[in-house]
């Protein structure tokens, strides 16, 4: 397969949204007003947990310009999560509150100030109950219980998996090497804030516009918690400025933003403040990990057994598969043949914890990288060249038993060394390590794999993952329906690419319908890497089957065969006879005039292969995007100070459809990474955000992130659309641990 | 207490009647309808909300609109003129620097400020004007790139190419 073969994939196109973004005509959900429309604020607790006594709306209900105000009891009394095995969430508490920002209520009012004011009107009588701050002080306290339901008191979710007899494993190893490390919690940080605006209509339906990753999951749980039909409810997904997975679990302001909306007759429109968004959260568990690993003489993994505790805050959320991914990702990497994995998810009175792009899996890379620099170290070995000798074999079977296909790992980690200089650097200043002076110049590696989409749904099921229509008419222009929601990954524009591609028309002449459940189908959501491969396949069915359509008018018509036909320059014909091409125009018009009307569907599951064990489901993906990262750096070794000089970066993305990108993807991950070990922090006291605003809570600005130098590497993945693998959360992974190394 | 205020936002006057503390952040997208600016924290810290009054970067979720009163308001619905596209606007679509788009409106302004200052820029030089506004998207890579290509672009079009020796 040459790159010729392709006329648009491959070429650095700009997003077909560039343009609404940078004259700020993008709309978000904030920017959206109707007539009518009230706004509404949420009252929450200032505890990190309590007995809700009383609630008395009476004062509020009495301010003029009041519309609506509601608890708890004015919903159904259903508890809701994004999974179905932690339905443990209220939309407004009603009996207790578990954290700091739990909403009790809500106001709707002629303006926010209104509904603001409305809000501290409203009386609550809280009795404080002891607070669990750490894993450690809720393991410690069974006495006070968070939830009840779980694996034990304050122990949301044990796992266990075994793959071998680990024992045995680290009895043939020439080194044993046994670890703690700690993964510090931190969130998300997109620049929008969640917003909502919701309107019950006079007919009884439902549509609510959101800053959402998952339509289609907010849909589902919203008849689940408003006892609605879902044929009645429309979810649509608004521009999504940043979501990096803080905007994938439905939330309490949506909910609130419906149910007044129900109440009021009106519009109902809801955006957080930025502190808000900080308790809201859903983002990086803290872990700390216990890793047990043997190596030969040469460097060889012999086994692994790694347990890890996650501190969960106080509700589900993902957290099941969370402290799966704690694990199971991890024999991608490297040939591991015997693994043991124990994890334990806790229950805190903090924001709950989630999914954060790369879910669950840099804690222990972060824990195994530095690891293996050590076992390295203490065998005498070069750390690049050890990863090197030990990637996994592609097209093989992991311990625990995932499939894996193309690995770039090996050429990933030697387009680093060789553009970091690494041959020149390591060997020397790691034996200048003893020198005296505070600033030592360091140089560290570290590598990884991610998956390049779930391979099972969040809730379990055997309908497609992904679905794309595509309509086509007489104009030229066609139009691709698909739920999927763009946010700012470029999933819009991937959704054009691949139709022109196969149609052969320019990405200009299609328009891009996504994430409206009352249009387009269903898709799963921007979450776990897997909406360029699976819309992407879907796309590229529909496509098949629009061209093939078409092809078939237009045969009938040059007096040929459909498989004689060419598609290309918006024009169809046969290439050895090109002066009597037609147009794509009338190449769509013949295809009416034969077919009535051209609107084809394409569909994607991914293929089943779930491990047959308890757990399973967790961790299998069509494929895997492997990464590889240098850092050079000076520490001071008295201060702790760390200035980053460079980032080298290599991706194996399978086939780069748009490098610029799949370079964009690439850079924000390096950059998100470099926040998480060097920077960001979610610090609480007493249950209290102590940080939760933009200019306390540290991240990189363009003076910390360093120059990032990124390479992609192609392998053709068999199980993506043509060939390509994922971009926007393996190469976050292999950064942290480069740094700490 | 409402005031009755002239304002000038991309040329164009505005009368209107506003609560006086409203923030200019909030005239804008309120009042005026011009949501292009956007706010990431509405206390001053992220650089998402920027606007240029009289040609200087502003948080407008900072700034009143009682003090602005005939000063010159510029927000990005202003960047592009007869439809034609600002130089920085190009490049940053051309290059991808506008990922999920947010803070793009207030990095923009930033950069348009920094380049008619400073109409040959470093990159440490674009850093420093930028270090005010954060992106959760980009690794600013692509945006220093853009305002790089955008400002070379510009000088280009006034003759700075044809003053500069190039290799051939």
């Amino acid at each position: 397969m040459t790159k010729d073969r392709f006329t648009v994939i491959g070429q650095p196109l700009p997003k077909i949204d560039a343009w609404a973004k940078v004259t700020g005509e993008t709309r978000y959900a904030d920017d959206l007003v109707m007539p009518r429309m009230a706004y509404a604020k949420l009252l929450r607790s200032p505890h990190p947990h309590a007995r809700i006594v009383s609630v008395d709306t009476t004062r509020a209900r009495a301010v003029p310009g009041v519309l609506g105000v509601i608890t708890g009891y004015d919903l159904p009394p259903i508890k809701f999560g994004i999974l179905p095995v932690s339905q443990d969430e209220e939309a407004l508490c009603r009996e207790k509150v578990r954290m700091v920002g739990d909403a009790v209520a809500a106001v709707a009012a002629v303006d926010e100030e209104t509904a603001e004011r409305a809000c501290e009107l409203i009386d609550v009588v809280y009795e404080p109950l002891p607070a669990l701050m750490s894993i450690e002080e809720s393991l410690a306290h069974p006495e006070v219980r968070i939830h009840e339901y779980g694996d034990g008191p304050n122990v949301h979710k044990n796992v266990a998996l075994q793959f071998g007899d680990v024992e045995a494993a680290f009895a043939r190893a020439d080194l044993v090497r046994e670890d703690v490390f700690f993964f510090e919690g931190n969130t998300h940080l997109p620049m929008e804030q969640h917003a909502a605006v919701a309107h019950w209509g006079p007919d009884g339906k439902l549509t609510l516009w959101s800053s959402t990753q998952t339509p289609h999951y907010v849909h589902r749980l919203l008849a689940k918690i408003l006892d609605v039909p879902a044929a009645h409810i429309r979810v649509i997904a608004a521009a999504v400025g940043g979501g990096f997975g803080g905007k994938l679990d439905p939330f309490a302001h949506e909910i609130a933003a419906c149910k007044l909306s129900q109440v009021t007759g009106r519009p109902v429109k809801i955006a957080l403040t930025r502190e808000e968004v900080f308790y809201v959260h859903r983002g990086r568990h803290p872990v700390l990990m216990w890793i047990k690993t043997g190596f030969t003489r040469e460097g060889d993994i012999t086994g692994c057994h790694l347990k890890t505790w996650l501190d969960g805050g106080a509700y589900g959320s993902y957290g099941v598969a969370s402290t799966f991914y704690t694990g199971v990702i991890n024999p991608v990497t490297y040939k591991m043949p015997v693994y043991k994995f124990e994890g334990a998810r806790v229950f805190t009175n903090k924001p709950p914890c989630g999914p954060k792009r790369g879910h669950g899996t840099p804690q222990p890379r972060f824990a195994l990288e530095c690891q293996l620099d050590k076992a390295a170290e203490q065998l005498g070995l070069d750390p690049a060249d050890m990863r090197r000798r030990i990637v996994a074999e592609p097209f093989t079977k992991t311990a625990n038993h995932l499939t894996v296909t193309t690995i770039g790992l090996e050429e990933c980690i030697d387009k680093v060394v060789e553009a970091s200089g690494w041959r020149t650097k390591w060997r020397p200043w790691a034996g200048r390590a003893s020198t005296p002076g505070a600033r030592r110049r360091g140089i560290g590696i570290g590598c990884s794999a991610y998956m390049t989409g779930a391979g099972t749904a969040i809730y379990w099921n055997s309908m497609p993952h992904s679905g794309v229509i595509l309509r086509a008419d007489r104009s030229g222009g066609v139009a691709v329906l698909c739920g999927a929601t763009d946010i700012g990954q470029g999933s819009d524009s991937i959704l054009a690419y691949l139709p022109a591609e196969v149609l052969g028309i320019d990405p200009k002449d299609i328009r891009v319908h996504p994430g409206d459940t009352d249009l387009t189908p269903v898709d799963l959501g921007s979450y776990s890497s897997r909406v360029t491969l699976m819309c992407g396949i879907a796309a590229i069915q529909a496509a098949e089957r629009l061209k093939s359509a078409i092809a078939q008018a237009v045969a009938a018509k040059l007096e040929t065969t459909p498989d004689a036909l060419v598609f290309r320059d918006r024009k169809v014909g046969v290439p050895d006879d090109w002066d009597k091409a037609v147009s794509f125009a009338d190449a769509v018009a013949l295809g009416e005039s034969m077919h009535g009307v051209l609107a084809f569907a394409g569909s994607y599951a991914p293929p089943k292969r779930a491990g047959k064990y308890k757990g399973g489901g967790v961790g299998p993906s069509p494929c895997y995007s492997y990464s590889a990262s240098v850092v050079e750096l000076t520490v001071d070794a008295e201060t702790g100070e760390i200035e980053l000089h460079d980032v080298w970066i290599a991706h194996d993305i399978g086939r780069a459809l748009n490098p610029l990108l799949v370079e964009g993807q690439v850079e924000g991950s390096v950059y998100m990474g470099i926040g998480e070990a060097l920077m960001e922090a979610q610090v609480f006291r007493k249950g209290v955000h102590k940080t939760p605003s933009m200019l306390e809570y540290k991240s990189p600005t363009t003076l910390e992130t360093p120059e990032i130098h990124t390479f992609l590497v192609e392998t053709d993945d068999p199980e993506g659309p043509f060939g390509a693998k994922e971009a926007g959360q393996g190469p976050l992974l292999p950064v942290i641990p480069a740094i700490a190394n | 207490m409402k005031a009755q205020l002239s304002l000038i936002v991309n040329g164009e006057t505005h009368e209107i009647l506003v609560a006086v503390h409203k923030t200019l952040l909030e005239v804008l997208r309120e009042d005026l309808g011009l949501t292009g600016t956007k706010h990431g924290c509405e206390l001053g810290e992220c650089g998402t909300c920027t606007v240029l009054v009289d040609g200087e970067p502003v948080l407008s979720c900072l700034a009143l609109p009682l003090e602005l009163e005939g000063r010159e308001i510029a927000t990005v619905e202003g960047m592009a003129t007869a439809g034609e596209l600002h130089p920085l606007q190009q490049a940053f679509a051309e290059l991808g620097a506008a990922q999920c788009g947010y803070c793009t409106p207030g990095i923009l302004l930033t950069a348009q400020a920094l380049l008619a200052e400073t109409p040959t820029p470093t990159r440490d030089t674009i850093k420093q004007a930028l270090a005010g506004n954060l992106c959760r998207c980009t690794g600013y890579t692509k945006i220093l790139d853009a305002v790089e290509l955008a400002a070379l672009r510009m000088r280009g079009a006034a003759g700075w190419a044809a003053q500069i020796p190039r290799a051939t």
